[in-house]
């Protein structure tokens, strides 16, 4: 294996990254390099360094430290049982490859996971470690993002909080069940523990921070967490409430999802229809209508059809405006800020350009569709001085009339 | 100072047409003070000319070049926080026409201060567009300059003889120099250097010094760690979730060609359908359905290859036993005796098992008798077969059929002989010593009872035998005593 160059090495450990939803850079503290030895700022906001042909964002160096894994989760590709090639990096080759690509500017930093080896204990000090490397021998500013083990001692965690902007663990599953039956090596009340302690010393730095003022950083972007969609039977419904769960509890930035991915080498125990990528998206959707838009799980819940799950050719913003029918039109010269939030097409831009122009004007259906991005969508549930969409709201097939008309194209349809 | 220049302080004179040259194209402070003056003599927008370096002058020829001088007790000029952010931003553009939109606004705030909020005027819609699409252009520039590594000045001493990183960008808009200090902040410690159309920016670790436009030839070629950074975003990108409007949204095309990875592009989507077509050939075996009748099953596993077992010369043997058991009974994987006669437990070991089941109290007809693995491993030695333990991979891939069979029958115990037994049902490797004699709650609600598979037994002698034989039955006891309780 010692044999593997860098560059084999890099095409494993990354490939077995892809499947990771989580990218962001942002949200971090305020920090660079002047003054200092090193290099590396944050400035708030992540860049995005470019961009997949699956549309996704490179922003970190996203790589897993080994691929060798002693759990056997049946979603992973790089389970025990499962007949990929591996490869495992020592800290000091990730630490070279960060500070290189870093200094080419093709990266805002590292997100760095791994598979267990030997035992959870030793894999997260090796976590640890590369980061340790990268801040005090290299002084480095940019941004770090641990994937923690949640059977690892607190302890070695919370050394990667002090190195490290986020931390994440990893819920895996949307129900226990699910875990139970998937991820027979692993434990709810686990992960759950793992994400109380790091919340618990997140709180415990802030507070310091807030009488020292040398106290030192802990985590300051936050903890964040994973969910796989599609791989249990959980509906979209069991899902938002498992996340808003999660986000009152452990205080979390956010909850990723991501759809169960073909990997190659699949396990026989996964289902028979892959989600499709739409569902992931959809959850976002959501996701967003809870932390922007005010939207609480249950009315989330409310949008879900019977099966308990989203609809997949409209957005759920949508589906529940159909739902509710009768809360609009909304009288965008009038309404408060929460309810022009409910329109469906109005974003939260859109809204606050409405709020300013309406000190000056009248609103006429004109000025809306100047400050938003499709009239369409929004016409049939507003009113202003020039147009009610009586009639509109109350035809039966309004669904049809709004929803998407091409199919989107998935390359799933399985 | 003369009469006539005195009343023309009060008094713009009509028809006069102000030309302003402009000494940089992103000098908005040069701009902010003409405009002031301009504003406080009472100039309207449209008697006046902006012209930034290399602009066409001469179309204005007859123009006056001179500003008037505002009178002493002209109004102070007023703009709000929120414009002069918007214009500061704006006059990078590249649009020609900014100054004098930038004028024209300021020029209407004075009479009407909150113009600005107004979202739907076209003056402000556009001023908020030319400061999007060079907030835009910043931030691509922040993402995607890409510095190259070159060999410095060899003769050069100390400091000067460390790296130097080069980069070459081609900005949209007027944005450089903003943008040093992005630049600077992040990357202190770095000899760099810039080089753009419109001008270059060059930072040896403490002093940034502007130069002259470059040209693209001006920079290196290429970096050896691009090598690596390509290998990165190509394995990176999951083929699976192709999405290429996303893409071109977030990195158009203007951009490619100076980013080392965007080469990769066209082949990578070109690939995509092949590669995920070859994840899921590797994966495919989840995309059948599986049979809900036992007959179905028992048809599915005689033409089942997920695992190389099947691919033996063999028979797959399908478990045995009432629809609606309350007792499941798990063993290993069929024998050379199960496999010629197409039953399971018939042999030695399905012999011994009868006898204790017999003295336990467990009629061997009420059970659903069946195996982890559907198919005999084997290697063959001469004339026979010999046994070989299924791997835990294969455990997996077979449970794919157990499940089913569990699905079908809903038994309320399931008694799982042998740590392969036991793994097919909970997916993961238990010790033996450990679990037996208790039960396992099922997420089904069932419960499952874990012994030793009686072919253990067959291959101990005197003592131990008798001993393990005793924990045998003791395990088959108890699971007689609980059978009894669960059906009530
Ligand atoms: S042993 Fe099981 S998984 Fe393997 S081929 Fe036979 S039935 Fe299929």
């Amino acid at each position: 294996m010692s044999s593997q160059s860098v560059l084999q090495k890099l095409e494993i450990l990354a490939d077995a990254a892809k499947y990771d939803a989580s990218c962001a850079s942002s949200g971090t503290a305020k920090r660079n390099s002047m003054g200092g030895k090193g290099i590396g700022s944050t400035e708030g906001m992540g860049i995005c360094h470019a961009y997949a042909p699956d549309g996704r964002c490179i922003s970190l160096l996203k790589i897993l430290l080994t691929n060798h894994c002693v759990f056997d989760c049946h979603y992973c590709v790089n389970r025990k049982s499962s007949n990929v090639a591996r490869a495992r990096f020592t800290p000091q080759e990730v630490v070279d490859l960060t500070l290189a690509f870093y200094r080419r500017n093709y990266i805002e930093g590292l997100f760095l996971s791994s598979g267990i080896v030997k035992s959870s204990n030793h894999t997260m000090e090796q976590l640890v470690e590369v980061a340790r490397i990268l801040r005090e021998e290299h002084d480095f500013r940019g941004y770090i993002h641990l994937k923690t083990i949640p059977e690892a001692d607190p302890e070695i965690v919370h050394q990667a909080g002090l190195y490290a902007d986020r931390i994440s663990i990893n819920v895996e599953l949307p129900t226990d069940s699910g875990l139970t039956r998937l991820a027979p090596d692993k434990s709810a009340a686990q992960i759950e523990g793992a994400m109380g302690k790091v919340k618990a010393d997140l709180v415990e730095a802030k507070d310091a921070r807030k009488r020292f003022k040398h106290a030192p950083r802990f985590a300051p972007a936050g903890q964040s967490t994973q969910m796989i969609v599609g791989a249990d039977a959980a509906t979209d419904s069991d899902i938002v409430g498992k996340a808003s769960r999660l986000y009152d509890s452990f205080k979390l930035r956010r909850v990723y999802y991501s759809a169960l991915s073909p990997i190659p080498d699949a396990s026989a125990v996964l289902p028979l229809k892959r989600p499709p990528l739409i569902r992931e998206h959809r959850l976002y959707q959501s996701d967003w209508l809870m932390r922007f838009y005010g939207y609480k799980p249950a009315e989330v819940m409310q949008a879900t059809e019977a099966d308990g799950n989203l609809p997949l050719d409209i957005d759920p913003k949508l589906a529940w405006a159909l739902k509710f029918r009768e809360q609009f039109p909304v009288d965008v010269n009038c309404a408060s800020k929460e309810q022009l939030l409910r329109v469906p097409g109005l974003g939260v831009k859109a809204v606050g350009k409405i709020l300013a122009s309406r000190r000056h004007r009248t609103l006429r259906l004109d000025d809306v569709a100047r400050l938003t991005l499709s009239i369409t969508k929004v016409r049939p549930f507003i009113c202003t001085v020039d147009w009610r969409p009586v009639l509109l709201t109350d035809r039966a097939d309004l669904r049809s009339l709004l929803a998407p008309k091409t199919e989107q194209l998935e390359l799933f349809v399985a | 100072m003369t009469v006539k220049q005195a009343l023309g302080l009060q008094h713009v004179r009509l028809g006069t047409y102000y030309v302003v040259n402009l000494p940089d194209a992103d000098d908005f402070d040069f701009w902010r003070e003409r405009a002031r003056a301009l504003v406080q003599c009472e100039v309207p927008p449209d008697r006046i000319a902006w012209v930034e370096p290399g602009g066409s002058g001469d179309l204005f020829s007859h123009g006056e070049r001179r500003m008037p001088v505002p009178p002493a007790d002209a109004r102070p000029v007023r703009a709000n926080r929120r414009f002069v952010q918007l214009a500061r931003n704006a006059a990078l553009h590249s649009d020609t026409e900014r100054f004098a939109l930038l004028y024209r606004l300021l020029w209407r705030l004075q009479a009407n201060p909150r113009i600005m909020e107004d979202k739907a005027d076209l003056d402000v819609r556009r001023i908020e567009e030319l400061d999007k699409n060079v907030r835009r252009d910043s931030h691509k520039m922040h993402a995607f300059v890409r510095f190259r590594l070159v060999e410095s000045d060899p003769d050069a001493l100390g400091e000067e003889a460390g790296e130097h990183y080069v980069a070459w960008f081609e900005p949209e808009h007027h944005i450089l120099r903003a943008n040093a200090g992005f630049f600077m902040r992040r990357f202190s410690n770095m000899r760099w250097s810039i080089l753009t159309p419109r001008g270059s920016l060059h930072w040896d670790g403490s002093i940034m010094s502007e130069g002259p436009p470059a040209q693209r030839s001006d920079a290196p070629g290429g970096d050896p760690m691009e090598d690596l950074w390509r290998k990165y975003y190509a394995s990176i990108f999951n083929p699976a979730r192709l999405k290429v409007g996303a893409m071109l949204k977030e990195m158009p095309k203007k951009y490619w060609k100076n980013m080392p990875e965007a080469s990769l592009i066209p082949d990578l989507i070109a690939g995509a359908q092949n590669r995920e077509a070859a994840m899921v050939e590797k994966g495919a075996l989840e995309f059948e359905e599986r049979p809900d009748t036992l007959e179905g099953i028992d048809r599915a596993i005689h033409a089942c290859r997920k695992c190389p077992i099947g691919a033996l010369d063999n028979n797959a043997v399908m478990g045995e036993g009432p629809r609606d058991a309350a007792l499941m009974i798990v063993g290993e994987q069929p024998g050379d005796n199960e496999d010629l006669q197409g039953r399971p437990f018939v042999g030695p070991a399905g012999q011994l098992l009868d006898v204790h089941l017999e003295k336990a109290g467990i009629d061997r007809r009420t059970a659903y008798l069946t195996n982890a693995v559907k198919h005999f491993k084997y290697v063959q030695r001469g004339k026979r077969r010999l046994h070989q333990n299924p791997g835990a991979k294969e455990i997996d891939t077979c449970r794919w059929w157990i499940e089913g069979e569990r699905a079908i029958v809903q038994p309320k115990l399931v008694l799982a002989m042998g740590a392969s037994a036991a793994r097919s049902v909970l997916g993961r490797t238990v010790s033996i010593s450990k679990v037996r004699g208790k039960p396992i709650p099922l997420e089904d609600g069932s419960e499952l009872w874990v012994t030793v598979h009686p072919s253990y037994l067959l291959r101990l002698e005197g003592p131990a035998r008798e001993e393990q034989a005793r924990l045998f039955d003791a395990d088959l006891a108890a699971v007689k005593v609980r059978l009894g309780e669960v059906r009530g």
